[in-house]
């Protein structure tokens, strides 16, 4: 049972990615893009969980523990740019 | 033990003679000779067990593998060249101490003098051949060094350019010939190569090795045709003249000719090699000295003169003419040098070296002109004077050579004729100099020098004279030591008499004397007829200079043509060249198979689904690509969707590694942003886009080629070793980290030691650097104050993020995680702080010096490599065991770790340098104003 959820969410998680992707690049403006940018990661950590269930392995999980880690800092920077132009400053 | 201590006193000197100089101004000077007179010492304690026939050598192993070993020898031959290096060293030493004027620096000059003497000694002390060629190149640095010691001065510059030139030059010949050598006998030890004179003289490799030795040992003893250089050197001080280019390292040439005299002489090609360059510098330079003005550049050419009739004797090759060989070494290293340090003398009283000039200081200095024209009168082999002795064995020996038969008597004639001109020059310094009138409008009064630089001069005069006089008494066990050393055999009947009877060689002598006087007093005449035949200098440097400038030419040429500052020529160049050797590669040993029945892995939605996305993504970045943000928001997608399939395929370390580096490059890139311009316009032509679209195109469509045919073709790989061996050898589960720090940390150290001098790099670029930033867009920017909400969440992030770092690191030897991960994950934690909260509240609360990060990194990881060497293990040997901690339970501690822990703080430190280094970049920007 709980297999097939998982198949059936992961298919749905991938169909996400892909129309982040698209979003990504059509835009139109650069927030949409990096708020894109920010899905895509969000949705990556969710399909690296499923694929954890679906595989019974741990090493998933820290690749999306990473991924929340980092994702959150390279939106941030982003962002910071948007605002200012200088990110450190 | 003794003989090593004898080479690094000087080369302890190099540093200690500085040291020395806080304590006045000849503080250099007494820790050079008190150095050298430790050395000279240690020296005399060997000395009885040489002169008792015994051979001294000591080894320790060094490249074993390569035959280097620090291997070294006190024979004869040794003992006479450090006798004569750490004698005259001492007397130069004294001498340079009131040669040098107050405006020298005395620290710099005896630096470079006690590297010189200590290189020196290397040479002629060194059992191993390698060994010998490194202090021979050193001797031709050092030598660079003391040449263009004034170095406001142009001369000086051009001529130590040259010297290095011609005889690091002849040094890169000399390795390959003792490379090839090495290759006949199978050894570069001494005791092995003098031994095996049939063996070397038999092989193929003969020929070349003995032409390429043969090149080495010319340009450094200044032999025709390379002889050009030594004049030129002599706008060097004089105490470095008398040293360097008299007694010590022009001699450094014929010591090789000596040294390999029983493995290489004897054979035909030796004979006419050898006697042909001695034999035409001997006469060709003697001639030149005769016309020379300089006093320096008469001794210079009277030494080169010299240097080819010591070279002459070893060409004979007879056992005899190598036992007079040595001992003209002997006597014109005393006579010359004491020579040298008159013409010092006199520069320095007189303000002049122009013999034009010069005249009648014998009133003025009668003392030092009575020294000055002992030596001189060696120098023409005038009898009971010790440069009479080795003359008239020389004389002897071109009477006895049979080799070149019918034109057996050519010898004998041309070294009376190079008499004649040595008689005339010697004359020529005695009397222009001391005599024939008044001295011509002299910068100053000349008068006797101080007491002390006179008494080296005194020294070797009486030398020579004692030598002169009672040859045998005071000469004669030296000579026959040294020259069983370079014979290596037993020694030949010679008697050291002065008087032989009235034979054909005190006939050459008297010929020579009385010539040489007439060829003086028709000079004038002489010099005329010089002016109007040969109305330039003889063109050698001219030669140099037109090859020096063609090379140059030629290398500025290639450079234009590679490096002209286009990147784009420069990716080009890259790009097309690989793909011609890949294609010349691939057409060489057959087309590539693409075998398509070899298992692969099952294709799923989930993997053709993230390809696609990847391809979408990296194409998107290519039509983005004038948009910059844009752009780098795609080139995010790329990143993420790679470390996606690292984690698909199993590979978590670098999917943490790509994730990590992802953001980094994210950061970097925007700070950067900030001073680029937005959009991008064309600048190329569309012919151009379309070639470098072709260039990139095919490199990737060959890449994919060659990744396929790999990935298809049956291999072994070495995986499987490292997956055996990585708990057993290494005592860890992740084989990834256990080849990074164990089996590999070699490269690894070498990878972070690069690294951090990258960083460096940067550092450098960017200090005191000011660029304008953009300027804000249509909307403006935002106020300046740092966005609350993100700093509130960002502080406790930072604590937790550098716990995961620690965790990372900590398992890293037994699951995904390691050093380097760690360094950037808590690098990126760090940064964090600095966007968050900005500049001046993260300086103000984290006063860090990154460099020092680096530096203890560095300085963990070396010492747990070096740690090895204390159980007696090679270096960066890793060890572990098993620890039992109470809650904890059973883990593993490995050395590594500790290596681990260096790795990790070197990419923290570089990390934050790069990135908060060009943060700061606007910060200067904003407080420089409009600079």
């Amino acid at each position: 049972m709980l297999a097939t959820a998982v198949l059936i969410a992961m298919v749905m998680v991938i169909l996400a990615l892909v129309l982040n992707i698209w979003r990504v690049i059509i835009g139109p403006d650069v927030t949409d893009r990096i708020l894109a940018l920010d899905t895509l990661y969000i949705n990556s950590i969710a399909l690296l969980v499923l694929l954890g269930i679906h595989m019974a392995s741990a090493h998933y999980f820290e690749a999306a523990l990473l991924i929340a880690m980092m994702g959150f800092i390279g939106t941030s920077a982003l962002c910071k740019y948007l605002l200012r132009g200088d990110i450190i400053e | 033990m003794t003989l090593l201590l004898i080479i690094l006193i000087p080369l302890l000197g190099t540093l200690l003679a500085p040291a020395a100089a806080v304590r006045g101004r000849m503080g250099a000077a007494v820790m050079a000779g008190a150095l050298t007179a430790t050395a000279l010492a240690l020296l005399f304690t060997l000395a009885p067990r040489v002169f008792g026939g015994e051979t001294i050598v000591v080894s320790w192993a060094w490249m074993a593998d390569l035959g280097l070993y620090f291997s070294l020898r006190l024979d004869g031959l040794g003992l006479l060249f450090a006798l004569l290096i750490l004698g005259i060293g001492l007397l130069v030493i004294l001498y340079a101490a009131y040669y040098l004027s107050p405006k020298d620096s005395m620290p710099k000059f005896f630096s470079y003098m006690m590297l010189f003497m200590g290189a020196m000694l290397g040479v002629v002390l060194s059992e191993n051949l390698i060994l010998l060629l490194m202090f021979w190149e050193l001797t031709s640095l050092s030598s660079f060094l003391l040449v263009s010691y004034w170095r406001h001065r142009a001369d000086a510059r051009q001529g130590a350019r040259m010297a290095l030139a011609v005889t690091g030059g002849g040094g890169l010949c000399l390795l390959a010939g003792i490379l090839l050598l090495g290759e006949i006998v199978g050894s570069y030890e001494l005791s092995v190569v003098l031994v095996s004179a049939e063996l070397i003289q038999s092989h193929d490799l003969y020929t070349p090795a003995l032409i390429l030795i043969l090149l080495g040992a010319f340009t450094k003893s200044a032999q025709f045709p390379f002889h050009f250089w030594l004049p030129h050197a002599m706008a060097a001080p004089t105490p470095v003249s008398a040293y360097l280019h008299s007694a010590t390292m022009v001699k450094a040439g014929v010591f090789l000719l000596a040294r390999l005299h029983p493995a290489l002489a004897g054979s035909d090609l030796w004979f006419y090699l050898v006697t042909g360059a001695g034999l035409t510098t001997l006469v060709f330079a003697a001639y030149v000295a005769l016309f020379k003005h300089d006093l320096k550049g008469l001794l210079a050419y009277s030494t080169i003169s010299h240097l080819g009739l010591i070279t002459l004797l070893f060409g004979f090759g007879t056992p005899l003419a190598a036992v007079a060989g040595v001992f003209h070494i002997i006597n014109h290293a005393t006579f010359k040098a004491s020579l040298f340090m008159a013409a010092g003398i006199i520069d320095h009283e007189a303000g002049t070296r122009d013999m034009r000039r010069l005249n009648g200081l014998f009133k003025y200095m009668p003392y030092t002109a009575l020294l000055a024209m002992v030596a001189a009168a060696s120098m023409a082999g005038v009898p009971l004077l010790n440069g009479f002795l080795s003359k008239e064995m020389f004389f002897v020996e071109t009477l006895h050579l049979q080799r070149f038969g019918d034109w057996a008597w050519l010898i004998p004639v041309l070294a009376t004729v190079a008499g004649i001109f040595a008689v005339g020059y010697s004359l020529r310094f005695i009397h222009d100099v001391f005599f024939n009138g008044e001295p011509k409008d002299l910068p100053q009064i000349p008068h006797e020098p101080p007491r002390w630089m006179k008494v080296p001069v005194e020294i070797l005069v009486v030398l020579c004279l004692l030598v002169g006089m009672l040859p045998a008494f005071t000469v004669g066990p030296l000579l026959a030591t040294a020259a069983g050393g370079v014979l290596q055999a037993p020694l030949p009947e010679y008697s050291l008499a002065i008087w032989h009877g009235f034979n054909t060689a005190l006939m050459m002598s008297i010929i020579a004397l009385i010539g040489g006087g007439l060829f003086y007093l028709l000079r004038h005449k002489l010099f005329d007829l010089h002016g109007r035949l040969l109305p330039n200098e003889f063109g050698a440097k001219q030669i140099f200079d037109i090859l020096v400038k063609a090379v140059v030419d030629l290398s500025r040429a290639i450079t234009r043509l590679l490096e002209n500052g286009s990147l784009q020529r420069y990716m080009a160049l890259l790009v097309g060249s690989a793909i011609v050797v890949g294609v010349y590669a691939a057409l060489q040993h057959g087309a590539m198979s693409f075998d398509m029945s070899a298992s692969s892995m099952p294709v799923n939605a989930v993997s053709v689904t993230a390809s696609i996305a990847l391809i979408v993504a990296a194409l998107a970045t290519v039509l983005f690509h004038r948009h910059r943000l844009p752009t780098l928001l795609m080139l995010g997608v790329v990143g993420l969707f790679v470390s996606l399939a690292f984690v698909y395929f199993s590979a978590p370390d670098l999917a943490l590694t790509q994730l990590s580096v992802e953001v980094v490059t994210i950061i970097l890139l925007l700070l950067a942003l900030h001073f680029l311009p937005q959009e991008s316009q064309p600048e190329s032509s569309s012919a151009r886009r379309l070639r470098d679209a072709l260039l990139a195109g095919t490199a990737g469509l060959g890449i994919a080629a060659l990744t396929w045919a790999i990935l298809t073709a049956p291999f072994e790989t070495l995986s499987g070793y490292y997956l055996e061996q990585s708990v057993p050898g290494g005592g860890g589960k992740n084989v990834v980290n256990v080849i990074l720090v164990d089996f590999r940390g070699f490269d690894t150290f070498g990878e972070i030691t690069v690294l951090a001098i990258a960083a460096i790099g940067i550092h450098a670029l960017l200090y005191n650097l000011f660029v304008n930033p953009n300027p804000a867009g249509p909307h403006g920017w935002a106020t300046s104050r740092p966005p609350l909400l993100l700093s509130v969440i960002c502080r406790p992030l930072l604590p937790l993020a550098l716990l995961v770092a620690l965790y990372l690191m900590l398992r890293g030897h037994n699951a995904p995680g390691g050093g380097f991960i760690a360094g950037l994950v808590a690098g990126v934690a760090l940064v964090m702080q600095y966007l968050a909260s900005g500049l001046d509240w993260t300086n103000a609360r984290m006063k860090i010096d990154y460099f020092k990060v680096i530096a203890a990194g560095l300085a963990i990881a070396l010492a747990t490599g070096v740690a090895s060497w204390f159980f007696a293990h090679p270096f960066m040997t890793t060890t572990f065991t098993h620890v039992h901690w109470p809650v904890v339970g059973e883990f593993e501690v490995a050395s590594a770790m500790v290596f681990d822990l260096g790795v990790f703080l070197t990419v923290v430190g570089i990390t934050m340098l790069i990135l908060a280094e060009l943060g700061k970049l606007s910060g200067a920007v904003k407080q420089g104003g409009g600079r």
